[in-house]
């Protein structure tokens, strides 16, 4: 294995900014200026990485959903349209910004404010390649959940002080659909701690190179269940309900303009780049790739993996249609919660079986990796089959809570599905 | 608490937290005084990273500034008159006399007990030290709370099934 470790070795980045700081202690800096400048560095780096990558990926998005739906897509701002977001960004920086009457001042302008801050601060524990992680946090699972569910706080703030029905609305969704999935998101994640034995994302990446396996291989159903309510959390269609366009207008940013505007549209882009990067820290195995990883950059690959799993959102949104939220709501509660609850008991039991049966790790895993995939297809398929063939009468075709509060009131009985 | 930077970060989010707290009772909109208790309850969690109780702090916001709070809200504007503000109550004087006791008790408490600042070396791994704990030592107090919250969520439910749920229309 090569490894130069000198300060122009950029497969691992962590070298230069290591050179660095042993370079500023040479010249006899107290403990603290090393300390605070590795974490400018990190800050400055991942700032702008995200600036960069949202960029790009406005363009790609537009690009690859209109080849998908058939159409050109934006093609006259620069060579084949690439200047397209520079224009979109400045366009939303010249923008008037437009507060509503009545509207609630000081929340209507924190909210943009506020959505952004857990979204940048999961990267901190994400790590991007060898010793280049800002804080390889002992709890850093539990704190990407805990990072994750203040989103909602911003999202409500925004569409309450907008003084906008529909703004309302689309924040109460939001709640709705964060509540049932965050529940999800533990359930599986636990399950992926459970069987690594350990909360550190570092520790995570570690297990799954060690062992040559990704966690992809063990638990489809995690998998599954973090994906799905990664797609919720990041507001991207299909499960973009809280702002659905046919439905509330734009839901809990109507009445933002401007950077306003353009705060949560790049906020939701890098709650996206966050989820990718958990998915490819936990399921696919982060910055290592068997062995590739000692010839090419680290950071790299695991770009590259992130990529990759964000395409796959983009994908969905560009094939799929929206759900209703009746339907996201019953597919949390009926279809991904006993999902994700009979995946714990599995994996908890196969986590004893290998301590207990003295199995050696390669039989073991192997063992696991083809039980859980036959149960996970097995379990999707026969649970779908039961939950699409239940009694009509048992099928319920409207929420009954709205009615009883007497929200809403329809002249004649909602028709059976 | 030696190094400086402990005990700025101590002063500063202790001014976080008890400004924000201060806030929550202050503030007539019932939505900004949600909003300065999450801030409030971020500064908690602040000050148990002070303490290296990482897993503690991930906790606390996980679960009040994440779950607690939103539910705070989503009770506020499901309530029809709720966002009328902070009316003025005739309880006023009882609840001062209650704020006071408790203060004047927890002050006393605080001042009148001999802290001790153990020398023991700090915990590596915290999650697993609690959950050791929580399953081993302390399993009697930790199943009871789970069934008082599982009897909670149940009563819940049936407060709020209207009686025609399953007989359909």
């Amino acid at each position: 294995m090569i490894r130069l470790a000198e300060w122009y070795d950029f497969r691992d980045l962590g070298n230069t900014v290591g050179s660095l700081l042993d370079q500023i202690r040479d010249w006899g800096a107290p403990d603290w200026v090393p300390y605070v400048v590795s974490g400018l560095i990190g800050v400055v780096a991942i700032l702008l990485w995200t600036v960069l990558s949202v960029l790009a990926f406005i363009w790609i998005e537009r690009r690859v959903v209109g080849l998908m739906q058939n159409r050109i897509g934006p093609n006259r701002v620069g060579p084949n349209g690439l200047l397209q977001p520079v224009a979109d960004a400045l366009k939303l920086l010249f923008k008037e910004p437009i507060t509503t009457r009545e509207a609630d001042r000081i929340l209507f302008w924190l909210a943009p404010i506020v959505v952004f801050v857990p979204t940048i601060v999961v990267f901190a524990v994400i790590p991007f390649g060898e010793r280049m992680v800002l804080a390889d946090l002992n709890v850093g699972v539990l704190f990407l959940i805990a990072v994750g569910s203040l989103n909602t706080i911003a999202i409500f703030m925004a569409g309450w002080s907008s003084n906008n029905k529909y703004a309302l609305i689309g924040a109460m969704r939001t709640i709705a659909m964060l509540i049932s999935y965050e529940l999800i998101q533990v359930l599986v994640l636990l399950a992926a701690v459970l069987f690594v034995g350990s909360m550190r994302l570092g520790d995570i990446v570690a297990w799954q190179a060690g062992y040559g396996v990704w966690l992809l291989f063990l638990q489809p159903l995690g998998l599954l269940g973090y994906i799905v309510s990664g797609a919720v959390e990041m507001n991207r269609s299909p499960t973009d309900i809280a702002e659905a366009e046919s439905e509330i207008v734009a839901g809990y940013h109507t009445e933002y303009g401007g950077i306003k505007f353009g705060f949560f549209y790049q906020a939701e882009y890098l709650a996206g780049f966050a989820i990718a990067a958990v998915i490819v820290t936990l399921y696919m195995g982060g910055w290592t790739l068997w062995g590739v990883e000692d010839w090419v950059p680290g950071w790299l690959i695991f770009l590259a993996k992130l990529y990759g799993v964000f395409f796959i959102y983009i994908w969905s949104r560009g094939t799929l249609p929206r759900l209703r939220i009746d339907q996201l709501m019953a597919f949390a509660w009926k279809f991904l919660l006993p999902l994700s609850l009979v995946n714990v008991m599995i994996i908890g039991g196969e986590k004893l079986l290998w301590q207990e049966a003295e199995l050696s790790s390669g039989e073991a895993l192997s063992l696991f990796g083809v039980v859980n995939w036959a149960v996970a297809v097995v379990l999707i398929v026969g649970w779908a089959w039961v939950l699409g063939h239940q009694r009509p009468e048992r099928v319920a075709h409207r929420a009954v809570l709205t009615q009883e509060v007497g929200a809403i009131h329809f002249g004649e009985p909602a028709p059976t599905v | 608490m030696d190094d400086t930077g402990t005990v700025v970060a101590f002063y500063m989010l202790s001014a976080l937290t008890i400004v924000s707290a201060l806030g929550v009772v202050v503030v007539r909109n019932l939505i900004h005084a949600v909003v300065f208790l999450i801030l409030s309850f971020v500064g908690v969690a602040g000050l148990y990273i002070t303490l290296s109780a990482d897993f503690v702090a991930v906790t606390q916001v996980l679960i009040y500034a994440g779950a607690v709070s939103v539910l705070i809200l989503f009770a506020i504007v499901l309530t029809p008159t709720g966002d009328r503000g902070n009316q003025e109550t005739f309880l006023r004087l009882p609840a001062l006399l209650l704020a006071l006791l408790v203060a004047f008790t927890l002050g006393y408490v605080a001042i009148d007990t001999d802290w001790a600042i153990s020398d023991r070396e700090g915990f590596q791994q915290t999650a697993s030290t609690i959950g050791e704990a929580l399953l081993d030592k302390y399993v009697l107090p930790f199943e009871i709370a789970s069934v008082l919250l599982l009897v909670a969520m149940m009563g819940a439910i049936v407060l709020v099934r209207p009686d025609s749920a399953m007989e359909g229309e």
